[in-house]
C-alpha cells in the first residue's frame, strides 16, 4: 500500500506542473551575470608531481571588466587559463562562468562555445588556411560534424568576418595565407579569431611578446576598446603595457592571489615589491 | 557580395584540376576497354586482357592512396595500418566469390567451401550466412572496415593518441588481424585465403567481357569516390580538417570536437579501402592474409609520398606509377624491389618534401628565386 503511494507520489512530483523537466531546459541558457560577476574561482588547487602549480587560488572578475594578471613564472597563471578552459582538470575547487555554468564538468569544445576565448602564449593561426577561412572556422555557428559538413557562409556572417578584418586590420591580406603574416600580425589575427566568435570572456596570454611599439600601442587601444561589452583578461610580462591598459591588476605569486588593486596600490604594496618588483628591480 | 566571396573560396582550392583529371581517367577507361574487345589480337593497337587487369588492379591500389591520402595529407593523422581495411573490404568479397562456387569445388560439397570441408566441418559458421548474397557481401564490405575504423578511431582520438604512438597502434592492428586470419580456426581460409573464384554475379571472371567491366566499374567507383571526396575537403568540414592537421589545441579551443571529426574521416577513409578491397579480389582472383602486412600498410605510405600527400590526385598518380615501377622492376630484379622502394621513399622525402604534385610549385619558386637574385646582383 504505501509503495503504491510512494510510487504515486513519485509520479505526481514528475509531473508539477510548476517545474520543467531538466532535460527540456535550454543547455545554451545564457550566462547569468545578474551579480555583475561572470567569473568566480574558488579555492583552486593543482599540483603536478608535488609541485603545486595552484594553491588555493580565489579570484573574481566583474562582467565587462579589463583585467590584467601578472607574476613571475610559475606563479600559475597560464595553468589558470587552463583550468578555466578546460584544458586542465584541478584537484579541488570550483570555477563558475555567471551564477550557473560549472566550467569544471565542461570540455574545451563546450567551454569554447560558451563564449570563452583563448589566446595562447605563442601565436597560434592556421598558417596554410587564409585570413579568410581563419576567421570563418572561428565564427559562432554550429559546430559538429555534419552541420560543418553542409555550413554555407551567409550574407551576415561575411559582414561579421569583414569587420573584425576591420578591427585588427587585415583587411588587405584577407586572401593571404596566415603562415605568411608577420609575427605581430598573427597575434592580431588570433585575437581577431576570439572576436569573430562573439566571446563574453577573453583570456589573452602575451598579446605583445614581438610587438614593435607601435604595433603594442595599437593592441593596448584594441584590448581597452573591447573591455565593457565583454570581459578581458590580459596576462603580459610588459609593465609598461600593463600599465597603459589596466584598471585593476591581481599579482599571482606561487600559485595563489598576493595583491589585487590599482597599478599604484600594486607598486606600492609591500609584498609585491618584495617578490616581484624586488626581483625586476634587483635585476636591473 | 556573398555569393562572389563563395565562389571565390571554392576557386581557390586545390579542386580545379579534379575534373578534368577525372574526365581524362575515364577516357583512357573506354579506350582501353574498347581495344580489348573491339580490336582483333593481332591489331598493334590491342590491350591485352592481362593489362586491363593489371591496369585495373592499379586503379584499386589508387583508391587506397586516396583513402590514406584523406586520413594523412588532409587530417595528419599517419595511418599505418589501411592495409587491414583494405583486406576486410577484400575478404567480403571473397567470401561472396567462394560461396558463388557451390558445388564446382574440388570436393563438390554444395555449400561448403573446399577448405571448410578439408577441415571437416560440418556446417557454415554463422558469419558466412547471408554472404551468397551479392548485396549482403557489399554491405559487409563497407560495414566492417567502417565498424573497426570508428571503435579504433573512437578509443584511440578520445585518449588523445595521436603521432607515432597511433602509427604504431595501426602497424600492431594489422599485425594482430594477419595473425588471426593466418589460423584456420576463424574460418577464412588461414594462410592459402580464399581463392578458385568461379564468377561474380553469374558472369565467368575469366572471361573478356567480365574483367572490362571490373576494369571499369573500378574507374567509375574511384572517379566518384575522387569527386565525393574533393567536395567534402573543399567544404567547411576539409578547413576545420585542416586545421586540426596544423593546430589541434587552437581548433578545440574554438569549440570544435576534434576527437569526432577524426573519428569520422577515419571512418570515411577505412570505408574508402573496404571498397578498393572488394573492387581488387575478383580482379587478382584471390585474397590471403598476406594482405595484413605491415608492409603492405607502409608501402601505401610511399605511394602517397610520391604523388604528393595533401592533393588527391597526387596520391593516384603515386600509386600508378609506383605499383607500375614495381610490375616492371620485380620482372627484371625480384630481390631489388625493397632496396628500390626504400631509396624512393629517402630521396622523395628529401628533394621533393610535396611530391610529384608539388615538384611544379618547387620548380617555379626555385626559377622565382634565381631572378630575384640576378636582379640583386
Amino acid at each position: 500500500m504505501s509503495a503504491l503511494e510512494n510510487s504515486l507520489q513519485g509520479l505526481r512530483e514528475t509531473f508539477r506542473r510548476d517545474q520543467v523537466w531538466p532535460f527540456l531546459i535550454d543547455k545554451q541558457s545564457k550566462v547569468d551575470v545578474s551579480n555583475q560577476m561572470i567569473l568566480y574561482v574558488e579555492g583552486l588547487n593543482l599540483s603536478f608531481d608535488g609541485f603545486k602549480a595552484l594553491n588555493d587560488l580565489n579570484l573574481y572578475v566583474n562582467d565587462g571588466e579589463l583585467r590584467c594578471l601578472i607574476g613571475a613564472n610559475g606563479a600559475g597563471k597560464t595553468t589558470l587559463m587552463d583550468v578555466i578552459t578546460g584544458k586542465s582538470k584541478p584537484d579541488a575547487g570550483s570555477v563558475y562562468f555567471g551564477q550557473t555554468h560549472n566550467l569544471l564538468t565542461k570540455d574545451e569544445a563546450d567551454i569554447a562555445q560558451l563564449g570563452i576565448g583563448r589566446k595562447f602564449q605563442k601565436p597560434t593561426v592556421f598558417e596554410e588556411q587564409t585570413v579568410f577561412d581563419n576567421l570563418e572556422l572561428s565564427l559562432k555557428t554550429d559546430k559538429r560534424v555534419i552541420q560543418t559538413l553542409f555550413a554555407r557562409l551567409s550574407p551576415s556572417e561575411i559582414d561579421r568576418i569583414d569587420e573584425v578584418l576591420a578591427i585588427i586590420g587585415l583587411k588587405k591580406h584577407r586572401f593571404m595565407k596566415a603562415g605568411a603574416l608577420s609575427h605581430g600580425q598573427k597575434q592580431w589575427l588570433e585575437i581577431g579569431m576570439l572576436l569573430a566568435a562573439d566571446p563574453r570572456l577573453l583570456l589573452i596570454d602575451e598579446p605583445v611578446a614581438g610587438m614593435t611599439a607601435q604595433e603594442t600601442e595599437r593592441t593596448a587601444e584594441l584590448l581597452t576598446s573591447l573591455a565593457g561589452e565583454r570581459t578581458v583578461i590580459v596576462v603580459e610580462h610588459d609593465m609598461e603595457f600593463v600599465r597603459s591598459i589596466a584598471r585593476t591588476v591581481t599579482v599571482l605569486h606561487q600559485g595563489s592571489v598576493l595583491a589585487e588593486g590599482t597599478m599604484d596600490q600594486i607598486q606600492n604594496n609591500k609584498d609585491v615589491i618584495e617578490v616581484y618588483l624586488g626581483e625586476e628591480a634587483a635585476e636591473a | 557580395m556573398s555569393k562572389l566571396i563563395n565562389w571565390f573560396t571554392e576557386g581557390r582550392s586545390s579542386g580545379k584540376y579534379t575534373l578534368p583529371f577525372v574526365i581524362l581517367l575515364l577516357g583512357v577507361t573506354v579506350l582501353a576497354s574498347a581495344a580489348n574487345l573491339l580490336l582483333p589480337q593481332d591489331s598493334a593497337l590491342y590491350v591485352s586482357t592481362y593489362s586491363i587487369t593489371l591496369l585495373g588492379k592499379y586503379l584499386c591500389y589508387a583508391m587506397l592512396a586516396l583513402a590514406v591520402d584523406i586520413i594523412w595529407g588532409y587530417c595528419g593523422i599517419l595511418s599505418l595500418g589501411h592495409g587491414a581495411f583494405f583486406a576486410l573490404g577484400g575478404y567480403a568479397m571473397g567470401m561472396y566469390l567462394m560461396r558463388q562456387i557451390g558445388d564446382r569445388g574440388v570436393y563438390g560439397h554444395p555449400e561448403l567451401p573446399d577448405f571448410m570441408v578439408f577441415l571437416d566441418w560440418q556446417e557454415l559458421p554463422w558469419f558466412w550466412l547471408g554472404m551468397d548474397q551479392f548485396w549482403f557481401a557489399m554491405v559487409m564490405a563497407v560495414v566492417v572496415p567502417g565498424l573497426l575504423a570508428f571503435v579504433f578511431g573512437w578509443l584511440a582520438f578520445r585518449s588523445r593518441v595521436t603521432g607515432v604512438y597511433l602509427s604504431i597502434m595501426t602497424q600492431a592492428l594489422t599485425y594482430a588481424l594477419l595473425l588471426a586470419f593466418f589460423r584456420n580456426e576463424m574460418g577464412f581460409g588461414g594462410n592459402n585465403g580464399l581463392t578458385d573464384f568461379k564468377e561474380i554475379l553469374g558472369f565467368d571472371l575469366q572471361a573478356d567481357s567480365t574483367r572490362v567491366s571490373l576494369f571499369i566499374a573500378t574507374a567509375v567507383i574511384l572517379s566518384l569516390v575522387l569527386l565525393a571526396s574533393q567536395r567534402i575537403l573543399s567544404s567547411r568540414l576539409g578547413k576545420v580538417t585542416l586545421a586540426v592537421r596544423d593546430a589541434e589545441p587552437r581548433t578545440r579551443f574554438i569549440g570544435y570536437r576534434t576527437e569526432r571529426y577524426k573519428v569520422w574521416l577515419f571512418v570515411y577513409s577505412a570505408v574508402i579501402a573496404g571498397v578498393a578491397g572488394a573492387l581488387y579480389v575478383p580482379q587478382v582472383g584471390i585474397i590471403n592474409p598476406g594482405e595484413f602486412s605491415p608492409i603492405n600498410s607502409i608501402e601505401i605510405v610511399i605511394w602517397v609520398a610520391v604523388g604528393g600527400r595533401g592533393t588527391l590526385i597526387g596520391a593516384i598518380i603515386g600509386a600508378l606509377l609506383v605499383n607500375y615501377a614495381k610490375t616492371r622492376f620485380t620482372a627484371i630484379m625480384p630481390d631489388g624491389w625493397l632496396f628500390a622502394l626504400g631509396a624512393l621513399f629517402v630521396l622523395v622525402t628529401l628533394f621533393l618534401p610535396k611530391g610529384l604534385m608539388g615538384l611544379y610549385g618547387q620548380l617555379q619558386s626555385k626559377r622565382r628565386q634565381s631572378a630575384e637574385q640576378e636582379v640583386q646582383s
